[in-house]
Protein backbone atom coordinates (compact mmCIF):
# COMPACT_ATOMS: atom_id res chain seq x y z
CA UNK A 1 0.00 0.00 0.00
CA UNK A 2 1.58 3.22 -1.08
CA UNK A 3 -0.95 5.50 0.50
CA UNK A 4 0.32 5.84 4.02
CA UNK A 5 -0.39 7.97 6.96
CA UNK A 6 2.04 10.87 7.30
CA UNK A 7 3.45 9.30 10.48
CA UNK A 8 4.78 6.34 8.48
CA UNK A 9 7.84 8.24 7.34
CA UNK A 10 10.16 10.86 8.68
CA UNK A 11 10.41 13.44 5.93
CA UNK A 12 13.95 14.44 6.79
CA UNK A 13 15.16 10.90 6.09
CA UNK A 14 14.20 10.91 2.46
CA UNK A 15 14.02 14.51 1.40
CA UNK A 16 16.77 16.90 0.49
CA UNK A 17 17.22 20.01 2.64
CA UNK A 18 15.80 22.21 -0.14
CA UNK A 19 12.68 20.15 -0.41
CA UNK A 20 12.40 19.97 3.35
CA UNK A 21 12.41 23.75 3.43
CA UNK A 22 9.94 23.87 0.57
CA UNK A 23 7.67 21.54 2.51
CA UNK A 24 7.92 23.72 5.60
CA UNK A 25 6.91 26.59 3.35
CA UNK A 26 3.83 24.86 2.02
CA UNK A 27 2.87 23.54 5.41
CA UNK A 28 2.93 27.09 6.66
CA UNK A 29 0.90 28.26 3.68
CA UNK A 30 -1.46 25.33 4.05
CA UNK A 31 -1.94 25.94 7.74
CA UNK A 32 -2.61 29.59 7.07
CA UNK A 33 -5.13 28.71 4.40
CA UNK A 34 -6.87 26.25 6.71
CA UNK A 35 -7.06 28.83 9.49
CA UNK A 36 -8.52 31.34 7.09
CA UNK A 37 -11.09 28.81 5.93
CA UNK A 38 -9.11 28.54 2.71
CA UNK A 39 -9.37 24.76 2.63
CA UNK A 40 -13.13 25.08 2.47
CA UNK A 41 -12.83 27.69 -0.26
CA UNK A 42 -10.80 25.41 -2.48
CA UNK A 43 -13.28 22.60 -2.03
CA UNK A 44 -11.20 20.45 0.24
CA UNK A 45 -12.52 19.44 3.61
CA UNK A 46 -9.62 20.04 5.96
CA UNK A 47 -7.58 16.90 6.44
CA UNK A 48 -9.36 14.97 3.69
CA UNK A 49 -6.37 14.75 1.38
CA UNK A 50 -4.39 11.52 1.39
CA UNK A 51 -0.68 12.04 1.65
CA UNK A 52 1.52 10.56 -1.05
CA UNK A 53 5.14 10.09 -0.06
CA UNK A 54 7.64 10.54 -2.84
CA UNK A 55 11.34 11.02 -3.32
CA UNK A 56 12.56 14.31 -4.75
CA UNK A 57 13.62 13.85 -8.36
CA UNK A 58 16.85 15.39 -9.68
CA UNK A 59 14.75 16.65 -12.61
CA UNK A 60 13.24 19.19 -10.21
CA UNK A 61 13.84 22.91 -10.35
CA UNK A 62 15.03 24.65 -7.20
CA UNK A 63 12.91 27.75 -7.85
CA UNK A 64 10.55 28.79 -5.05
CA UNK A 65 7.24 26.94 -5.10
CA UNK A 66 3.98 28.64 -5.95
CA UNK A 67 1.81 28.59 -2.83
CA UNK A 68 -0.31 25.49 -2.34
CA UNK A 69 -3.48 27.53 -2.07
CA UNK A 70 -2.80 29.15 -5.46
CA UNK A 71 -1.97 25.82 -7.09
CA UNK A 72 -5.21 24.35 -5.75
CA UNK A 73 -7.51 27.30 -6.43
CA UNK A 74 -6.36 28.87 -9.72
CA UNK A 75 -7.09 26.22 -12.31
CA UNK A 76 -8.02 25.82 -15.93
CA UNK A 77 -10.22 22.73 -16.01
CA UNK A 78 -12.94 23.82 -18.41
CA UNK A 79 -15.14 20.78 -17.80
CA UNK A 80 -15.86 22.26 -14.38
CA UNK A 81 -16.28 25.86 -15.55
CA UNK A 82 -14.24 28.41 -17.41
CA UNK A 83 -13.40 30.73 -14.52
CA UNK A 84 -10.15 29.99 -12.73
CA UNK A 85 -12.04 29.54 -9.46
CA UNK A 86 -14.72 27.23 -10.92
CA UNK A 87 -12.83 23.92 -10.82
CA UNK A 88 -12.02 24.21 -7.11
CA UNK A 89 -15.67 25.03 -6.44
CA UNK A 90 -17.24 22.39 -8.71
CA UNK A 91 -14.86 19.47 -9.17
CA UNK A 92 -15.41 18.01 -5.70
CA UNK A 93 -18.36 15.91 -6.89
CA UNK A 94 -16.22 13.85 -9.28
CA UNK A 95 -15.65 10.29 -8.04
CA UNK A 96 -12.03 9.26 -8.57
CA UNK A 97 -12.21 5.80 -6.97
CA UNK A 98 -12.57 3.35 -8.54
CA UNK A 99 -10.83 4.62 -11.66
CA UNK A 100 -9.50 2.80 -14.66
CA UNK A 101 -7.22 3.83 -17.47
CA UNK A 102 -7.44 1.83 -20.66
CA UNK A 103 -4.14 1.71 -22.57
CA UNK A 104 -4.60 0.41 -26.10
CA UNK A 105 -3.92 0.91 -29.79
CA UNK A 106 -0.66 0.01 -31.47
CA UNK A 107 0.71 -1.91 -28.51
CA UNK A 108 1.62 -5.53 -27.98
CA UNK A 109 -0.13 -5.78 -24.62
CA UNK A 110 -3.19 -3.54 -24.34
CA UNK A 111 -4.34 -3.35 -20.73
CA UNK A 112 -6.61 -1.61 -18.31
CA UNK A 113 -4.92 -0.23 -15.22
CA UNK A 114 -6.74 0.47 -12.00
CA UNK A 115 -5.73 3.57 -10.11
CA UNK A 116 -4.28 1.54 -7.20
CA UNK A 117 -2.13 -0.30 -9.70
CA UNK A 118 -0.95 2.95 -11.27
CA UNK A 119 0.08 4.24 -7.85
CA UNK A 120 2.40 1.23 -7.49
CA UNK A 121 3.65 0.82 -11.03
CA UNK A 122 6.89 2.72 -10.46
CA UNK A 123 8.52 4.54 -7.52
CA UNK A 124 6.81 7.86 -6.93
CA UNK A 125 8.98 10.91 -7.48
CA UNK A 126 8.42 14.51 -6.52
CA UNK A 127 9.05 16.57 -9.65
CA UNK A 128 9.11 20.30 -9.11
CA UNK A 129 8.32 21.68 -12.54
CA UNK A 130 7.67 25.08 -14.01
CA UNK A 131 4.16 25.30 -15.43
CA UNK A 132 3.59 27.85 -18.20
CA UNK A 133 0.01 28.57 -19.19
CA UNK A 134 -0.76 29.77 -22.72
CA UNK A 135 -2.41 32.75 -21.00
CA UNK A 136 1.05 34.05 -20.04
CA UNK A 137 1.09 33.19 -16.36
CA UNK A 138 3.25 30.54 -14.74
CA UNK A 139 3.71 28.55 -11.54
CA UNK A 140 6.25 26.24 -9.92
CA UNK A 141 4.44 23.07 -8.88
CA UNK A 142 5.67 20.05 -6.87
CA UNK A 143 3.99 17.24 -8.84
CA UNK A 144 4.19 13.60 -7.78
CA UNK A 145 4.36 10.72 -10.25
CA UNK A 146 6.77 8.93 -12.52
CA UNK A 147 7.76 9.12 -16.16
CA UNK A 148 4.94 8.18 -18.52
CA UNK A 149 7.46 5.95 -20.28
CA UNK A 150 7.23 3.52 -17.34
CA UNK A 151 3.56 2.95 -18.15
CA UNK A 152 4.04 2.83 -21.92
CA UNK A 153 6.82 0.27 -21.58
CA UNK A 154 4.36 -2.03 -19.82
CA UNK A 155 2.13 -2.19 -22.91
CA UNK A 156 5.02 -2.39 -25.41
CA UNK A 157 4.29 0.04 -28.27
CA UNK A 158 4.66 -1.54 -31.72
CA UNK A 159 7.18 -0.42 -34.31
CA UNK A 160 4.43 1.39 -36.21
CA UNK A 161 3.53 3.56 -33.18
CA UNK A 162 4.08 7.30 -33.73
CA UNK A 163 1.72 9.16 -31.42
CA UNK A 164 0.03 8.84 -28.06
CA UNK A 165 -3.51 10.17 -27.55
CA UNK A 166 -5.06 10.96 -24.18
CA UNK A 167 -8.79 11.03 -23.52
CA UNK A 168 -10.05 12.78 -20.42
CA UNK A 169 -13.04 11.79 -18.35
CA UNK A 170 -16.30 13.45 -19.35
CA UNK A 171 -19.52 13.17 -17.39
CA UNK A 172 -22.20 15.61 -18.56
CA UNK A 173 -24.11 15.03 -15.31
CA UNK A 174 -21.44 16.89 -13.32
CA UNK A 175 -19.49 18.75 -16.01
CA UNK A 176 -20.08 21.65 -18.37
CA UNK A 177 -22.56 20.72 -21.08
CA UNK A 178 -22.04 23.78 -23.24
CA UNK A 179 -19.76 22.78 -26.12
CA UNK A 180 -17.01 25.22 -25.20
CA UNK A 181 -14.61 22.52 -26.36
CA UNK A 182 -15.34 19.26 -28.14
CA UNK A 183 -15.90 17.04 -25.08
CA UNK A 184 -14.43 14.78 -23.95
CA UNK A 185 -11.14 16.67 -23.78
CA UNK A 186 -8.49 15.14 -25.97
CA UNK A 187 -4.77 15.66 -26.03
CA UNK A 188 -1.84 14.03 -27.72
CA UNK A 189 1.93 13.81 -28.00
CA UNK A 190 4.39 12.41 -30.44
CA UNK A 191 5.65 9.04 -29.16
CA UNK A 192 9.16 10.39 -28.53
CA UNK A 193 7.68 13.27 -26.53
CA UNK A 194 5.54 10.86 -24.55
CA UNK A 195 8.56 8.65 -23.86
CA UNK A 196 10.74 11.59 -22.76
CA UNK A 197 11.72 11.22 -19.09
CA UNK A 198 10.35 14.70 -18.27
CA UNK A 199 6.83 13.69 -19.34
CA UNK A 200 5.22 12.83 -16.05
CA UNK A 201 2.33 10.52 -15.32
CA UNK A 202 1.05 12.54 -12.42
CA UNK A 203 -0.83 11.19 -9.42
CA UNK A 204 -0.21 13.80 -6.77
CA UNK A 205 0.78 17.35 -5.98
CA UNK A 206 2.09 19.06 -2.89
CA UNK A 207 2.63 15.81 -1.01
CA UNK A 208 -0.89 14.48 -1.45
CA UNK A 209 -3.02 12.70 -4.05
CA UNK A 210 -4.21 15.03 -6.80
CA UNK A 211 -7.15 17.19 -5.76
CA UNK A 212 -9.97 16.91 -8.32
CA UNK A 213 -9.49 20.43 -9.64
CA UNK A 214 -5.88 19.57 -10.52
CA UNK A 215 -6.91 16.62 -12.69
CA UNK A 216 -7.47 13.73 -10.28
CA UNK A 217 -6.80 10.94 -10.10
CA UNK A 218 -4.26 10.73 -12.91
CA UNK A 219 -3.04 13.26 -15.47
CA UNK A 220 0.04 13.95 -17.46
CA UNK A 221 2.37 16.91 -17.05
CA UNK A 222 4.53 17.97 -19.99
CA UNK A 223 6.55 20.84 -18.55
CA UNK A 224 8.00 22.25 -21.78
CA UNK A 225 4.57 22.70 -23.37
CA UNK A 226 1.72 25.09 -22.60
CA UNK A 227 -0.42 23.82 -19.75
CA UNK A 228 -3.38 22.64 -21.83
CA UNK A 229 -1.20 19.91 -23.37
CA UNK A 230 -1.14 18.24 -19.96
CA UNK A 231 -4.45 16.35 -20.05
CA UNK A 232 -6.32 15.85 -16.78
CA UNK A 233 -8.39 12.98 -15.36
CA UNK A 234 -7.26 10.54 -18.03
CA UNK A 235 -9.40 7.47 -18.78
CA UNK A 236 -7.86 6.27 -22.02
CA UNK A 237 -4.43 6.29 -23.63
CA UNK A 238 -4.25 5.27 -27.27
CA UNK A 239 -1.05 4.61 -29.17
CA UNK A 240 -1.55 5.52 -32.84
CA UNK A 241 0.28 5.97 -36.11
CA UNK A 242 -1.52 9.20 -37.02
CA UNK A 243 -1.47 12.55 -35.26
CA UNK A 244 -4.48 12.58 -32.94
CA UNK A 245 -7.00 15.41 -32.84
CA UNK A 246 -6.54 17.59 -29.76
CA UNK A 247 -9.17 19.73 -28.03
CA UNK A 248 -7.68 23.21 -28.34
CA UNK A 249 -6.25 22.59 -31.79
CA UNK A 250 -9.70 21.52 -32.95
CA UNK A 251 -11.29 24.59 -31.35
CA UNK A 252 -8.89 27.14 -32.86
CA UNK A 253 -6.18 25.60 -35.06
CA UNK A 254 -4.53 28.93 -35.91
CA UNK A 255 -4.12 29.72 -32.21
CA UNK A 256 -3.21 26.36 -30.67
CA UNK A 257 -0.94 24.01 -32.56
CA UNK A 258 -0.46 20.31 -31.98
CA UNK A 259 3.02 20.85 -30.57
CA UNK A 260 2.34 23.91 -28.39
CA UNK A 261 5.90 24.05 -27.12
CA UNK A 262 6.48 27.08 -24.91
CA UNK A 263 8.10 29.54 -27.28
CA UNK A 264 8.65 33.24 -26.55
CA UNK A 265 9.30 33.83 -30.25
CA UNK A 266 5.93 32.58 -31.45
CA UNK A 267 3.13 34.78 -30.17
CA UNK A 268 -0.41 33.67 -29.67
CA UNK A 269 -2.24 35.52 -32.47
CA UNK A 270 -3.99 37.62 -29.83
CA UNK A 271 -1.30 38.16 -27.22
CA UNK A 272 2.45 38.06 -26.75
CA UNK A 273 4.19 34.99 -25.36
CA UNK A 274 7.48 36.81 -24.80
CA UNK A 275 6.88 37.32 -21.09
CA UNK A 276 4.91 35.69 -18.32
CA UNK A 277 3.73 36.55 -14.83
CA UNK A 278 4.81 34.02 -12.26
CA UNK A 279 1.90 33.74 -9.87
CA UNK A 280 2.84 35.72 -6.77
CA UNK A 281 5.13 38.08 -8.68
CA UNK A 282 4.26 41.65 -9.54
CA UNK A 283 6.53 42.12 -12.55
CA UNK A 284 6.56 39.88 -15.58
CA UNK A 285 9.61 37.81 -16.43
CA UNK A 286 10.91 36.71 -19.83
CA UNK A 287 9.54 33.39 -21.03
CA UNK A 288 12.23 30.81 -21.80
CA UNK A 289 12.25 28.60 -24.90
CA UNK A 290 10.69 25.24 -24.03
CA UNK A 291 9.84 26.77 -20.66
CA UNK A 292 13.49 26.47 -19.61
CA UNK A 293 13.76 22.77 -20.58
CA UNK A 294 15.48 23.42 -23.92
CA UNK A 295 18.62 21.56 -22.87
CA UNK A 296 16.61 18.37 -22.32
CA UNK A 297 14.04 18.58 -25.12
CA UNK A 298 15.21 20.88 -27.94
CA UNK A 299 16.78 17.84 -29.62
CA UNK A 300 13.33 16.36 -30.19
CA UNK A 301 12.60 19.14 -32.66
CA UNK A 302 15.88 19.37 -34.51
CA UNK A 303 15.40 20.59 -38.07
CA UNK A 304 11.76 21.53 -37.46
CA UNK A 305 10.51 25.02 -38.17
CA UNK A 306 9.03 25.85 -34.78
CA UNK A 307 7.19 28.85 -36.19
CA UNK A 308 5.33 26.51 -38.51
CA UNK A 309 4.92 23.66 -36.05
CA UNK A 310 3.79 25.83 -33.16
CA UNK B 1 -50.16 60.07 -21.66
CA UNK B 2 -50.50 58.75 -18.15
CA UNK B 3 -46.82 57.96 -17.70
CA UNK B 4 -46.07 61.68 -17.80
CA UNK B 5 -47.93 61.99 -14.51
CA UNK B 6 -45.48 59.61 -12.80
CA UNK B 7 -43.61 60.65 -9.73
CA UNK B 8 -40.90 63.24 -10.26
CA UNK B 9 -38.36 64.06 -7.59
CA UNK B 10 -38.08 67.55 -6.17
CA UNK B 11 -34.72 69.26 -6.76
CA UNK B 12 -33.74 68.31 -3.21
CA UNK B 13 -34.67 64.68 -3.71
CA UNK B 14 -32.79 64.63 -7.02
CA UNK B 15 -29.65 65.97 -5.36
CA UNK B 16 -29.91 63.28 -2.72
CA UNK B 17 -30.39 60.60 -5.36
CA UNK B 18 -27.38 61.85 -7.26
CA UNK B 19 -25.24 61.74 -4.14
CA UNK B 20 -26.45 58.22 -3.34
CA UNK B 21 -25.84 57.08 -6.92
CA UNK B 22 -22.36 58.58 -6.84
CA UNK B 23 -21.53 56.57 -3.72
CA UNK B 24 -23.07 53.44 -5.23
CA UNK B 25 -20.99 53.78 -8.40
CA UNK B 26 -17.84 53.89 -6.28
CA UNK B 27 -18.65 50.60 -4.52
CA UNK B 28 -17.07 48.28 -7.13
CA UNK B 29 -13.88 50.31 -7.07
CA UNK B 30 -13.83 50.43 -3.27
CA UNK B 31 -14.34 46.66 -3.03
CA UNK B 32 -11.53 46.10 -5.50
CA UNK B 33 -9.14 48.31 -3.54
CA UNK B 34 -10.15 46.63 -0.27
CA UNK B 35 -9.73 43.13 -1.72
CA UNK B 36 -6.36 44.08 -3.17
CA UNK B 37 -5.30 45.39 0.22
CA UNK B 38 -6.35 42.27 2.11
CA UNK B 39 -4.99 39.99 -0.62
CA UNK B 40 -8.41 38.56 -1.43
CA UNK B 41 -8.24 38.73 -5.22
CA UNK B 42 -7.00 35.18 -5.69
CA UNK B 43 -3.80 33.87 -7.20
CA UNK B 44 -3.60 36.49 -9.94
CA UNK B 45 -4.74 39.80 -8.44
CA UNK B 46 -3.48 41.87 -11.37
CA UNK B 47 -5.63 39.90 -13.78
CA UNK B 48 -8.55 40.22 -11.35
CA UNK B 49 -8.21 44.03 -11.25
CA UNK B 50 -7.90 44.25 -15.04
CA UNK B 51 -10.97 42.06 -15.57
CA UNK B 52 -13.09 43.79 -12.91
CA UNK B 53 -12.38 47.34 -14.11
CA UNK B 54 -13.01 46.27 -17.70
CA UNK B 55 -16.27 44.57 -16.82
CA UNK B 56 -17.48 47.63 -14.88
CA UNK B 57 -16.62 49.91 -17.81
CA UNK B 58 -18.86 47.81 -20.02
CA UNK B 59 -21.59 47.59 -17.39
CA UNK B 60 -21.66 51.36 -16.88
CA UNK B 61 -21.78 51.87 -20.64
CA UNK B 62 -24.77 49.57 -20.90
CA UNK B 63 -26.48 51.16 -17.88
CA UNK B 64 -25.95 54.59 -19.45
CA UNK B 65 -27.41 53.34 -22.72
CA UNK B 66 -30.39 51.88 -20.84
CA UNK B 67 -31.51 55.28 -19.52
CA UNK B 68 -33.20 56.48 -22.70
CA UNK B 69 -35.24 53.30 -23.30
CA UNK B 70 -36.07 53.09 -19.61
CA UNK B 71 -37.20 56.69 -19.56
CA UNK B 72 -39.34 56.19 -22.62
CA UNK B 73 -40.91 52.99 -21.37
CA UNK B 74 -41.65 54.26 -17.86
CA UNK B 75 -42.19 57.94 -18.48
CA UNK B 76 -39.75 58.70 -15.68
CA UNK B 77 -38.06 61.50 -17.58
CA UNK B 78 -35.98 62.61 -14.63
CA UNK B 79 -33.89 59.46 -15.10
CA UNK B 80 -32.11 61.48 -17.77
CA UNK B 81 -30.71 63.68 -15.01
CA UNK B 82 -28.66 60.71 -13.78
CA UNK B 83 -27.25 59.75 -17.16
CA UNK B 84 -24.28 62.08 -17.22
CA UNK B 85 -22.91 60.71 -13.97
CA UNK B 86 -23.29 57.12 -15.19
CA UNK B 87 -21.51 57.95 -18.43
CA UNK B 88 -18.70 59.65 -16.57
CA UNK B 89 -18.34 56.59 -14.33
CA UNK B 90 -18.08 54.42 -17.45
CA UNK B 91 -15.18 56.63 -18.50
CA UNK B 92 -13.63 56.58 -15.02
CA UNK B 93 -13.70 52.78 -14.88
CA UNK B 94 -12.28 52.74 -18.40
CA UNK B 95 -9.39 54.91 -17.27
CA UNK B 96 -8.88 52.63 -14.25
CA UNK B 97 -8.86 49.68 -16.66
CA UNK B 98 -6.20 51.37 -18.80
CA UNK B 99 -4.19 52.19 -15.68
CA UNK B 100 -4.42 48.58 -14.51
CA UNK B 101 -3.04 47.51 -17.88
CA UNK B 102 -0.30 50.14 -18.18
CA UNK B 103 0.78 50.09 -14.57
CA UNK B 104 -0.02 46.71 -12.98
CA UNK B 105 0.08 44.48 -16.03
CA UNK B 106 2.79 46.02 -18.19
CA UNK B 107 4.55 48.10 -15.55
CA UNK B 108 5.08 51.08 -17.90
CA UNK B 109 6.86 48.99 -20.51
CA UNK B 110 5.96 51.49 -23.25
CA UNK B 111 7.51 49.41 -26.03
CA UNK B 112 5.44 46.38 -25.10
CA UNK B 113 2.34 48.58 -24.74
CA UNK B 114 2.85 50.19 -28.15
CA UNK B 115 3.39 46.76 -29.73
CA UNK B 116 0.23 45.47 -28.07
CA UNK B 117 -1.86 48.38 -29.32
CA UNK B 118 -0.53 48.00 -32.85
CA UNK B 119 -0.42 44.21 -33.06
CA UNK B 120 -3.26 42.86 -30.95
CA UNK B 121 -6.68 43.61 -32.41
CA UNK B 122 -8.46 43.25 -29.08
CA UNK B 123 -6.17 45.79 -27.46
CA UNK B 124 -6.39 48.09 -30.49
CA UNK B 125 -10.16 48.02 -30.28
CA UNK B 126 -10.22 48.59 -26.53
CA UNK B 127 -7.77 51.45 -26.80
CA UNK B 128 -9.75 53.10 -29.61
CA UNK B 129 -12.92 52.80 -27.53
CA UNK B 130 -11.30 54.58 -24.61
CA UNK B 131 -9.84 57.28 -26.85
CA UNK B 132 -13.30 57.85 -28.33
CA UNK B 133 -14.80 58.13 -24.85
CA UNK B 134 -12.47 60.97 -23.94
CA UNK B 135 -14.19 63.76 -25.94
CA UNK B 136 -17.53 62.56 -24.57
CA UNK B 137 -16.27 62.82 -21.02
CA UNK B 138 -14.75 66.26 -21.71
CA UNK B 139 -18.02 67.58 -23.15
CA UNK B 140 -20.24 66.15 -20.43
CA UNK B 141 -20.93 69.51 -18.82
CA UNK B 142 -23.48 72.28 -19.38
CA UNK B 143 -20.92 74.74 -20.64
CA UNK B 144 -19.81 72.43 -23.44
CA UNK B 145 -23.42 71.65 -24.40
CA UNK B 146 -24.08 75.39 -24.74
CA UNK B 147 -20.87 75.92 -26.63
CA UNK B 148 -21.47 73.07 -29.08
CA UNK B 149 -25.20 73.52 -29.39
CA UNK B 150 -27.62 70.72 -28.58
CA UNK B 151 -27.66 69.23 -32.07
CA UNK B 152 -23.90 68.99 -32.49
CA UNK B 153 -23.47 67.82 -28.93
CA UNK B 154 -25.99 65.06 -29.49
CA UNK B 155 -24.34 64.02 -32.76
CA UNK B 156 -20.99 63.78 -31.00
CA UNK B 157 -22.44 61.77 -28.14
CA UNK B 158 -24.08 59.27 -30.50
CA UNK B 159 -20.57 57.83 -30.89
CA UNK B 160 -21.27 56.07 -27.58
CA UNK B 161 -23.10 53.42 -29.64
CA UNK B 162 -19.88 52.65 -31.51
CA UNK B 163 -17.87 52.81 -28.28
CA UNK B 164 -20.08 50.22 -26.58
CA UNK B 165 -19.83 48.01 -29.65
CA UNK B 166 -16.03 48.27 -29.61
CA UNK B 167 -16.05 47.48 -25.89
CA UNK B 168 -18.00 44.27 -26.43
CA UNK B 169 -15.74 43.28 -29.34
CA UNK B 170 -12.71 43.98 -27.11
CA UNK B 171 -14.09 41.52 -24.54
CA UNK B 172 -15.13 38.97 -27.17
CA UNK B 173 -11.69 38.84 -28.76
CA UNK B 174 -10.01 38.43 -25.41
CA UNK B 175 -11.66 35.20 -24.29
CA UNK B 176 -10.09 31.89 -25.25
CA UNK B 177 -13.07 29.72 -26.02
CA UNK B 178 -16.02 30.40 -23.75
CA UNK B 179 -17.83 33.38 -25.28
CA UNK B 180 -20.83 33.15 -22.93
CA UNK B 181 -19.90 36.24 -20.89
CA UNK B 182 -19.20 38.55 -23.86
CA UNK B 183 -22.30 37.11 -25.52
CA UNK B 184 -24.44 38.31 -22.60
CA UNK B 185 -23.07 41.84 -22.98
CA UNK B 186 -23.57 41.63 -26.75
CA UNK B 187 -27.20 40.57 -26.41
CA UNK B 188 -27.97 43.38 -23.95
CA UNK B 189 -26.26 45.91 -26.21
CA UNK B 190 -28.13 44.57 -29.23
CA UNK B 191 -31.37 45.02 -27.31
CA UNK B 192 -30.52 48.58 -26.28
CA UNK B 193 -29.52 49.58 -29.80
CA UNK B 194 -32.28 47.54 -31.43
CA UNK B 195 -35.05 49.22 -29.49
CA UNK B 196 -33.72 52.61 -30.61
CA UNK B 197 -33.62 51.51 -34.23
CA UNK B 198 -37.14 50.16 -33.95
CA UNK B 199 -38.48 53.36 -32.40
CA UNK B 200 -36.80 55.41 -35.07
CA UNK B 201 -38.37 53.23 -37.71
CA UNK B 202 -41.81 53.63 -36.11
CA UNK B 203 -41.36 57.37 -36.00
CA UNK B 204 -40.46 57.47 -39.66
CA UNK B 205 -43.55 55.46 -40.57
CA UNK B 206 -45.69 57.79 -38.47
CA UNK B 207 -44.22 60.86 -40.12
CA UNK B 208 -44.81 59.43 -43.57
CA UNK B 209 -48.41 58.59 -42.77
CA UNK B 210 -49.20 61.98 -41.27
CA UNK B 211 -50.68 64.28 -43.94
CA UNK B 212 -48.85 67.62 -44.21
CA UNK B 213 -50.48 70.35 -42.20
CA UNK B 214 -52.20 67.92 -39.83
CA UNK B 215 -51.70 68.68 -36.13
CA UNK B 216 -48.77 66.79 -34.67
CA UNK B 217 -49.82 63.63 -32.91
CA UNK B 218 -48.39 61.97 -29.86
CA UNK B 219 -44.65 62.17 -30.02
CA UNK B 220 -41.77 61.83 -27.72
CA UNK B 221 -40.37 65.00 -26.32
CA UNK B 222 -36.66 65.16 -26.88
CA UNK B 223 -34.86 66.68 -23.98
CA UNK B 224 -31.27 67.62 -24.41
CA UNK B 225 -29.17 66.22 -21.61
CA UNK B 226 -28.66 68.72 -18.83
Amino acid sequence: MLIRQPTDIVPSEITSPELFRARRQFLRLGAGAALAGGAGLVGLPAGAAESLPARLSPLSTDEPLTGRKDVLSYNNYYEFGTDKSDPAANAGVMKTRPWEVRVEGLVAKPRTFGIEELLKLAPLEERIYRLRCVEAWSMVVPWIGYSLSALLQQVEPLGSARYVAFDSHYDPAIMLRRPVLDWPYKEGLRLDEAMHPLTLLTLGVYGEVLPNQNGAPVRIVVPWKYGYKSAKSIVRIRVTDTQPATAWNTAAPEEYGFYSNVNPEVDHPRWSQARERRIGDFRKRPTLPFNGYAEQVAGLYQGMDLKRFY
Amino acid sequence: MSVAQRWTPTPGQLSFMKAALFALCLVPLALLVLDWDRDALGANPIEAVAHATGAWTLRFLLITLAITPLRRLTGLHWLLRLRRMLGLFAFAYGVAHLLAYVWLDQYFDWTAIAMDILKRPYITVGFVALVLMTPLALTSNNRMIRQLGGRRWQALHRSVYAIALLGVVHFWWLVKADVLDPLIYAVILAGLLGIRAWWRQQERIRQLSTPPGAPPGRRVIRIAAR
